[in-house]
């Protein structure tokens, strides 16, 4: 195909990606400089016959007029990303001072809603990426042995979960295992407590976060292992039996093996999209105890107070985030690409 | 599947169906009850004194005189308007699907279509735009609408879901056109036709199964977008998730709670059917990019 063609034909993507995607990210970056200005002040002196007092107070007009001719705000660097909500640097060093044991520093870190954000957006990536996996591959081993009819009726209810609004799917369990819920009903029957509350606990709330992104992505496994299942090499297989090979190691070297690829790309998007998570803390309502990089942009940009520079702030350490988790997928495809020329 | 290598013991196959069970189970039950729930009244959905309440709803019974209500749903749809917000989803979701497959149909073929390097590349540039989070762009987003008077309307936010859809889309129209054999194209081209011509003509007609399934994660993509929806409209302009969440917090506090539980069925509904009308095209979607990775 020809440039020129080529490029009629893409531009509207294209223009698209370049005016909503790419730009936006130098927006964000910019913005990420720059911090509202301060209100302008003006020190008045009223006399009275008695007295004179000086008042201070904000020259709107002024103001107005600041933020009208430069409306990014002023320019401050850095400040953004080192202040007490994002980076926190000074803090950390205080509390890396402070603190006597590893355990005790990391409670202090905790306290920083960045690093709060931070380490629960970590440790849903690295729980629930695997989980899913293990999940996922469980139910296509469980799915192939059983008759071929009802599959497609397992297939369609499995697949509810990972269609669903990823929101209304917070809900809709949270709805369940509310202390009134039927699932809350039955822990506090089964611990014997009948005070037990999932959002009462910082643990429960981050086991029930993680059962949910569970819950919402293993289909999305599933549905591949599956059909990685059904092209299974049957030779393979048959000699492995023929070897003596007993059913679980045919699956450690027969099966498995053959599904690694599919279990790179499952990782992969499951990396991508659980980085991301923050509809469910949204629908549990959990943000008092557990928040992520990208709740913490949104809960910035809400409410009356838009506070864009400091979300932008979040915004380019999670894209950095996102680059750094990305990296070893971009070196490998650079690889196989240069090796295909 | 008669050789020996699949003759499952006993054990082993009932575990198997019991495992099917429970997750399929884990998968539905929720759905299940919170459709049955829908139709009670709050203090029988979330009953303090007893589970079996929300499914034989007494309390239900003493409000309304019958076992079934249809109270959040006079509520949600009747005095919340949920209406509007559905109405709203539907034009949002119509719009992004087609303008995102008209932008990704073109740019998906020219992609697979040119041998040059630069593919390589935009496809990477692409795979990057992916993996962000879209929230991470809505800050770069706000300043600027607000400047231009944007913010707020329906047309700002289909154009935004369309550019942040264009990701997957090209990707996924990209893997597609490549198994379209290029002799097809090549040959019209011999017979004298343009690029344009070719594609119109040539491969137009036989791109549609592709299209359609990736018209399907287009649209679940605009249905389901929360972050995007909920900063980008103003409140009259308001699509079904950002409205629900909006429900969330005024009815915790009014007690409206089962406004919101009846919205939330309604708004899934329509998945529902989705699933049960395109199953095949959803599944082979999924493993299409699996099989590509």
């Amino acid at each position: 195909m020809k440039h020129r063609t080529f490029f009629w034909f893409f531009l509207p993507t294209g223009l698209a990606m370049l005016l909503f995607i790419a730009m936006p990210i130098v927006s964000v970056v910019t913005q990420s400089l720059f911090t509202p200005h301060e209100a302008v002040l003006v020190t008045v002196e009223t006399c009275t016959p008695f007295s004179c007092a000086q008042e201070t107070t904000i020259d709107q007009e002024a103001t107005a007029a600041l933020r009208e001719q430069s409306p990014m705000g002023r320019f401050v660097g850095f400040d953004i990303y080192t202040d007490r909500g994002h980076l926190a640097f000074s803090e950390v060093a205080q509390a890396w001072h402070s603190s006597d044991s590893f355990g005790e520093f990391l409670k202090q870190l905790n306290n920083l809603p960045f690093y709060r954000a931070m380490g629960f957006t970590i440790v849903f990536v690295f729980v629930v990426t695997p989980l899913v996996i293990a999940m996922g591959l469980l139910i296509a081993l469980a799915v192939n042995t059983v008759n071929a009819r009802l599959k497609g009726i397992v297939i369609f209810f499995s697949l509810l979960p990972f269609v669903i609004t990823p929101l209304i799917g917070a809900l809709v369990l949270f709805w369940m295992i509310d202390s009134r819920g039927i699932i809350g009903t039955a822990l506090q029957w089964m611990a014997g407590d009948p005070s037990l509350s999932l959002k009462a606990s910082t643990g429960l709330m981050w086991i029930s976060l993680m059962i949910y992104g569970v819950w919402h992505a293993a289909p999305f496994a599933f549905v591949i292992f599956y059909a990685g299942l059904q092209t299974l090499p049957m030779d393979q297989i048959e000699a492995a039996q023929i070897d003596g090979a007993s059913r679980l190691q045919r699956l450690r070297y027969v099966i498995i093996p053959h599904l690694m690829p599919l279990v790179t790309f499952v990782a992969l998007i499951q990396l991508m999209d659980n980085f991301r998570v923050f509809e469910p803390i949204v629908g549990f309502n959990a943000s008092a105890h557990a928040t992520s990089l990208s709740w913490a942009i949104f809960n910035d940009l809400g409410g009356e107070t838009r506070q864009l520079s400091s979300a932008a702030a979040t915004s380019v350490i999670t894209i950095l985030g996102v680059a750094l988790l990305l990296s070893p997928v971009l070196v490998r495809t650079w690889r196989d690409y240069k090796g295909k020329v | 599947m008669s050789s020996r290598a699949n003759k499952m013991p006993i054990a082993l196959r009932i575990v198997a169906s019991l495992f099917v069970v429970t997750w399929v189970l884990m998968a539905a039950f929720p759905f299940v009850w919170t459709f049955w729930g829908s139709f009670k009244v709050e203090l029988d959905f979330f009953s303090i004194a007893d589970w079996t309440n929300a499914l034989t709803g007494p309390r239900t019974q003493e409000t309304y005189g019958s076992t079934f209500t249809g109270a959040g749903y006079h509520g949600a749809w009747v005095e919340e308007e949920f209406m509007r917000n559905v109405i709203n989803t539907f034009i949002v979701c119509f719009f992004v699907v087609c303008t995102s497959l008209t932008f990704g149909t073109l740019g998906g073929y020219a992609l697979s279509r040119s041998g040059y390097q630069y593919t390589f590349w935009l496809l990477i540039a692409a795979l990057i735009f992916r993996a962000m989070p879209p929230i991470t762009l809505v800050a770069g987003y706000m300043l600027p609408f607000f400047e231009w008077n944007l913010w707020g309307i329906l047309p700002t936010t289909i154009i935004v879901l369309v550019a942040i859809n264009q990701p997957f889309t090209l990707w996924m129209l990209h893997s597609f056109f490549q198994n379209i054999p290029k002799e097809l194209d090549e040959s019209a081209k011999v017979d004298g036709c343009t690029q344009f011509q070719a594609f119109r003509h040539v491969i137009i007609p036989v791109m549609w199964p592709g299209v359609i399934t990736t018209g399907l994660f287009s649209f679940l993509l605009a249905y389901n977008d929360f972050a995007v929806t909920s900063m980008l409209l103003s409140e009259g302009n308001r699509t079904m998730v950002p409205q629900i969440a909006a429900f969330l917090g005024t009815t915790y506090t009014e007690g409206n709670i089962m406004f919101a539980v009846a919205a939330v069925v309604s708004a899934t509904a329509p998945l529902f059917v989705l699933v049960m009308v395109f199953q095949r095209q959803i599944v082979s979607g999924l493993t299409a990019g699996a099989v590509k990775g």
